[in-house]
């Protein structure tokens, strides 16, 4: 197995390799460290944003004097500051990043990628603001204003076409099991969300023909744009870290294309029961549960790259994320499979189930993969080590936890309101009191998230900043007492 | 993996696979959907057409201009994040149990709406029917000043941000709310609160929100 192509495609022990990822580093620095820079501030105001709302879910008279900060705008807020601040960022960051890595082509025009960057967030910034001043468009996913939407998809167009190009002018012609993702992630994502944005906000299709569009979208925003960048990034750094091979290349190969061709149907799952035909939904379904295959491949894969290492795993800030992540896919995947049948959703639909699920995905798979990446990413980009190894326990820590709150809490709240809900002798409003401890823990698991988000933005400025102390340090920050030379 | 022009070609067709699939054919079966009587009978000419009587009034109704700036503040106020507008069929779900709707709603239901919102939450009540239900406008109006009003215990936010609290002048107004004796939530003596624009175009919106019909596809049970 070991002679697989799927093996990383060089061993950074070459010193002519070193030389030449330095080289692809250097072209691309200024552009990446600006995204991450956007995507930490991004997860702070989000972060705010989210406290706010899960505050105001359970106390429903606080901080309601102006209607900038009702409910209904406050986690939209949220959820874009999140999705398209801190996610698409940190992709922009870190997915850029592997693709030149592994196209082993320096970025050329790198000052159109940063100025296509700064205008991504000056839309974000105006649709976030927009959405505050009560322009939010109600639909799902898609709640920034028409008149921030075009600026976004151009500056998108702009950066999604530097992975395109790097792909083009690559050298030599390997193309490892990342850059396949990584590539259809920045072409999927553009065609869903011009689709989205012309079907639903431009020139609305008539009826529910929205909700399958925005479903369709909002459920591919996770399947075939999240995803793709979170296991594109754990595929490259499993091996990078570890040094050695991914188990097995036929492996990738079903999971990248059993994903391809399932998950992309599976969005309809949110309109069970809902007023569209059948057939339609039965298709989603079906969907839904075939993405078991991808899942369990993908999982197969990456256990048996790492098995056998879980010591090296845990001292490496990189590998103690992604691992952290990767396990959340498979749950996080063989939940929503289950979610998606007839049975399971007549109760946890329209529940806060489906929102501890969410986040389950994006943020326990998602970002916590995210989070690795940077981890490995920064040190290189700056020749500098992560400052405090304190600081990344206490990221770690706190998101682990605080993530695990939430998703406990939210799915069994979840469950008791949708067994109550369709229980029609139970009044409406006993229902909505007994989800009140279950969002109470929400707002506690907020502020576990609050201390890991701090940490890892403490840690980030004074790696960033703070640059003659950090620089003099002797090899790598890793998560044990006993220092020595390697992974990070 | 070394065939791009293949790996191109997959990523292109496997999602235009479900762009077709989902949204293409959707769009085919449900977007030239039409208002239609709430029965339609065979043609006498060809007993394979059906047609819809003449003179009866269609169905789903064209909303009102005030209730469509309803509409604008439900939507700018994102109380869809909190509430669904759809009703799943009766053995799906207590939601025609708990008197949310006399019928499953269907796709044509929602043809005369520009924005429609279906919602996928229910931490407040379904609305599709809200109109249908035994709440008239200064229920509403309560509730939305300060939901324990009306709904001791409910975790929905206040919306006293849509009314003005003014000095009386003279007589009190006719629109003004009138809060429950003794009650907690009222304005200062002398002083009255009265619905601003947005209020009123809101509360004419969600009485809007009937399904008190039937349609050929959909039949209110006897």
């Amino acid at each position: 197995m070991s002679n697989s192509p799927s093996e990383s495609p060089y061993s950074a022990n070459n010193d002519a390799v070193r030389a030449e990822l330095s080289e692809i580093d250097a072209s691309i620095r200024s552009a990446s460290v600006f995204f991450v820079i956007s995507a930490i501030s991004w997860l702070m105001i989000g972060t705010v944003f989210a406290l706010l709302a899960a505050f105001k879910s359970h106390e429903p008279d606080f901080a309601n004097a102006s209607e900038f900060l009702t409910f209904g705008r406050v986690r939209s807020a949220h959820l874009n500051a999140m999705a398209l601040g801190w996610g698409n960022n940190v992709i922009f960051a870190v997915g850029l990043w592997i693709m030149a890595r592994l196209c082993r082509a320096p970025i050329r025009h790198k000052g159109m990628l940063l100025i296509a960057g700064i205008f991504w967030n000056i839309g974000l910034t105006v649709g976030i603001f927009g959405i505050l001043r009560g322009d939010i468009t109600s639909v799902e996913w898609l709640e920034i204003p028409q008149y921030a939407t075009p600026l976004l998809a151009i500056s998108y167009a702009l950066i999604g076409v530097w992975g395109v190009m790097a792909f083009r002018f690559r050298k030599g012609d390997h193309v490892y099991v990342s850059q396949w993702y990584i590539l259809a992630g920045l072409f999927w994502f553009p065609w869903l969300y011009v689709v989205a944005q012309i079907m639903i906000i431009w020139f609305p299709a008539r009826g529910v023909v929205q909700a399958v569009t925005n479903w369709w979208f909002a459920h591919n925003v996770l399947g075939l744009w999240l995803t793709p960048m979170a296991l594109g990034t754990a595929y490259y750094l499993i091996p990078k870290v570890l040094g050695r091979p991914i188990y097995s290349y036929y492996l990738s190969v079903l999971g990248f294309w059993t994903l391809a061709i399932f998950y992309n149907w599976a969005g309809v799952h949110h309109l069970i029961g809902g007023p569209i035909p059948v057939w339609l939904i039965s298709a989603g379904i079906v969907a839904s549960v075939m993405m078991v295959i991808p899942v369990i491949v993908v999982g197969i894969n990456h256990h048996m790259s790492v098995v056998g290492l879980h010591k090296e795993v845990w001292r490496s800030p990189t590998l103690r994320f992604i691992v952290f992540g990767a396990i959340s896919y498979t749950l996080v995947s063989l939940i929503g499979s289950a979610m998606a049948l007839r049975t399971v959703n007549q109760i946890t639909h329209f529940t806060h189930f489906t929102i501890g699920h969410a986040h389950h995905g994006v943020y326990a798979f998602f970002t916590m993969i995210m989070f690795g990446g940077v981890y490995y990413m920064m040190p290189r980009l700056l020749k500098r080590e992560w400052p405090s190894a304190g600081l990344i326990r206490i990221h770690f820590w706190g998101c682990a936890i605080g993530i695990t709150i939430m998703v406990v809490a939210l799915q069994i709240g979840g469950w008791i309101q949708g067994m109550e809900m369709n229980n029609a002798e139970i009044p409406f409003l006993d229902v909505v009191q007994h989800t009140i401890p279950w969002l109470k823990a929400r707002s506690v698991s907020g502020v576990f998230l609050t201390v890991g988000h701090v940490a890892f933005a403490v840690n980030f400025f004074w790696m960033l900043f703070a640059a003659g102390a950090v620089r003099a340090k002797q090899g790598p920050t890793l998560l044990d007492d006993v220092k020595e030379g390697g992974v990070a | 993996m070394k065939n791009l022009p293949l790996l191109f070609c997959g990523i292109f067709f496997a999602l235009a696979f479900s762009f077709s699939g989902l949204i293409l054919s959707s769009n085919i079966q449900l977007g030239s959907l039409t208002q239609t009587t709430e029965t339609v009978t065979p043609s006498e000419a060809d007993p394979t057409v059906m047609v819809m009587a003449e003179g009866e009034p269609l169905y789903p109704r064209m909303p009102s201009g005030f209730a469509q700036q309803g509409k604008d503040v439900y939507i700018s106020m994102g109380c869809v994040y909190c509430h669904s507008q759809q009703t799943r069929r009766a053995d799906f779900g207590a939601d025609i149990d708990r008197g949310w709707g006399r019928r499953q709603t269907v796709a044509r239901d929602y043809i005369t709406q520009g924005r429609v919102l279906l919602g996928t939450m229910r931490t407040g009540p379904d609305l599709v029917n809200v109109g249908g239900r035994a709440l008239n406008a200064e229920w509403h109006h309560l509730h939305l000043y300060n939901p324990q009003i009306t709904s001791k215990g409910s975790t929905m936010p206040p919306f006293a941000f849509l009314y003005e609290t003014k000095e009386i002048q003279g007589t009190p107004s006719v629109d003004a709310l009138n809060f429950p004796p003794n009650a907690e939530f009222g304005p200062e003596p002398g002083y009255e609160v009265l619905p601003t624009r947005r209020a009123k175009a809101l509360v004419e919106y969600l009485l809007s929100l009937k399904i008190n019909y039937s349609l050929p596809e959909a039949l209110i049970p006897e």
